[in-house]
């Protein structure tokens, strides 16, 4: 608080006004990215066989379902990033979580709105009260409340020491809000890989695993690539406070 | 110990001017009543399948009103300007956590035993269940609810807009507690040949309880640094 109270944001020291970070990691990253992508789609409408029953439409299961993975490894990074934050108390950890929930609720998006295309097709019915369905509608109110907290006033470090012990008590939640639900009712939703408790597992066909297992590292790519692009957007924006501050500053006096 | 010892005085302190001003706990008790009466409206008393819906009611009743009185059991401090004398008092933020949480939870205890019975009455609700184990899972989802919303409203105590922030951290966090209590109390309630299914639902929510009672504590030292 001593610090707050003198000053909200740190001034630019001298040292920190060159910018020595290389930009070819994100280029290399986009270029993989793009690259994933479109193998990942030829994988996807002309490797993997067409499902029997449902015909083209089961294709959509391939972005459902990777879009679910990288949204779930985005909230798990967030996670990890906030135990960080609370330990080491650096700006840096902070700015990794805070975009990381950002790309993961983003990506949530596309699973709920995904996921009753598919499920119109497959189950005639948007939507049905299911463990999965409303585990993931869960996390997604829980990480719009994190948000939220990143959209108090106040200094950065409060904010962001806030918003950690909720991203930890968030993602703690997550699994008993699933086994809770799970015990509620269960219903839909094969089970696909393994043998599940109460469902058989369907199984899934060699052509369309591989298929799956592409566009899980297709989309793992574009997140580290989403990633490594949203936390230099965050720096540039500290950076130009600083900016602020230092001409604030100089105006004074 | 020191840190009962504190919390207990800090609880005290709250009960008291509570006792004194009557704010809280009048606007809780009326509101519970006003759910009430508006369920009367959106469900028929006369009609005989209300009963099917009266575990659900009680429950909403109990997070509304609970809200209320969480909301304001750190805002009240910050309008007096007293959490910073709070916070460099010689007493750990745990105390202070657990001060606060025994305050509301000694409150959320008093709205139940007025409204539920209250509900009860103006709905016809005869009771055929166990009164030992409806009283437990009471208990339990009101000590996970309000644990880990004293625990949410210290965190949103921090923001202008407190009020309209707890809620939106609160019901998504709670929804393991919702879903355990009201099925328990339905079951409970309606159905005691199911009571195995009811002890698996208390479990799950004692589990839940104990684990957030746990890491709140561990927590709390972050949200309220000074």
């Amino acid at each position: 608080m001593s610090m707050n109270l003198e000053r909200g944001k740190a001034v630019l020291s001298g040292a920190q006004l060159t910018d020595t970070k290389k930009p070819n990691l994100s280029k290399i990253l986009f270029g993989a990215a793009v690259i994933t992508m479109l193998v990942s789609l030829y994988f996807i409408f002309i490797f993997a066989a067409e499902e029997k029953t449902m015909g083209a439409a089961q294709k959509i299961f391939y972005f459902h379902v990777s879009s679910a993975w990288l949204a779930f490894m985005a909230f798990f990074v967030t996670f990890v990033f906030s135990i960080l934050f609370l330990i080491k108390r650096k700006r840096i950890f902070d700015t990794y979580a805070y975009v990381s929930a950002e790309i993961g609720v983003v990506f949530t998006i596309i699973v709920l709105t995904t996921g009753p295309i598919w499920a119109k097709s497959a189950w005639n019915t948007w939507w049905v009260w299911e463990p999965r369905l409303i585990t993931t509608l869960i996390l997604f109110f829980i990480y719009i409340a994190y948000i939220m907290i990143r959209q108090m006033d106040g200094v950065w470090d409060k904010k962001a020491r806030l918003a950690s012990v909720f991203g930890i008590i968030g993602f703690a939640d997550v699994p008993i809000v699933f086994f809770a639900i799970r015990w509620w009712q269960t219903k839909f939703h094969p089970i696909v890989f393994g043998e599940g408790p109460s469902q058989k597992g369907g199984g899934i066909e060699d052509t369309m695993l591989v298929a799956l297992l592409v566009t899980i590292t297709a989309f793992t790519i574009l997140y580290s690539y989403l990633l490594h692009k949203g936390v230099s957007f965050e720096k540039m924006k500290i950076m130009v406070e600083r900016y602020k501050e230092k001409l604030r500053e100089d105006l004074e006096n | 110990m020191n840190l009962f010892r504190t919390a207990l005085f800090l609880a005290k302190k709250d009960l008291y001017s509570e006792l004194k001003t009557k704010q809280i706990l009048t606007t809780q008790i009326i509101f519970a009543g006003l759910v009430i009466v508006v369920f009367s409206f959106a469900f028929d008393p006369a009609n005989n399948t209300t009963k099917a819906v009266i575990p659900g009611v009680i429950w909403v009743i109990i997070v509304f009103a609970g809200i209320l009185g969480l909301n304001r059991s750190f805002i009240s401090e910050q309008r007096n300007d007293t959490m910073q004398g709070l916070l460099v008092a010689p007493m750990e933020s745990a105390s202070i956590y657990l001060g606060k949480f025994l305050a509301n939870f000694t409150m959320m205890l008093i709205v139940e035993l007025v409204s539920i019975p209250f509900l009860f009455l103006l709905f016809d609700f005869k009771f055929l269940g166990s009164l030992p184990y409806f009283i437990l899972v009471v208990f339990l989802g009101s000590f996970g609810f309000i644990a880990i919303g004293t625990f949410l409203a210290a965190l949103a105590a921090n923001s202008k807009s407190s009020e309209m922030l707890l809620p939106l951290l609160l019901f998504p966090i709670t929804t393991p507690i919702l879903i355990g209590v009201v099925q328990a109390t339905r079951i409970i309630l309606t159905n005691m040949e199911k009571l195995a299914s009811a002890i698996a639902w208390i479990q799950l929510v004692t589990a839940y309880d104990v684990i957030f009672f746990v890491v709140c504590f561990l927590l709390i030292d972050y949200v309220l640094e000074v």
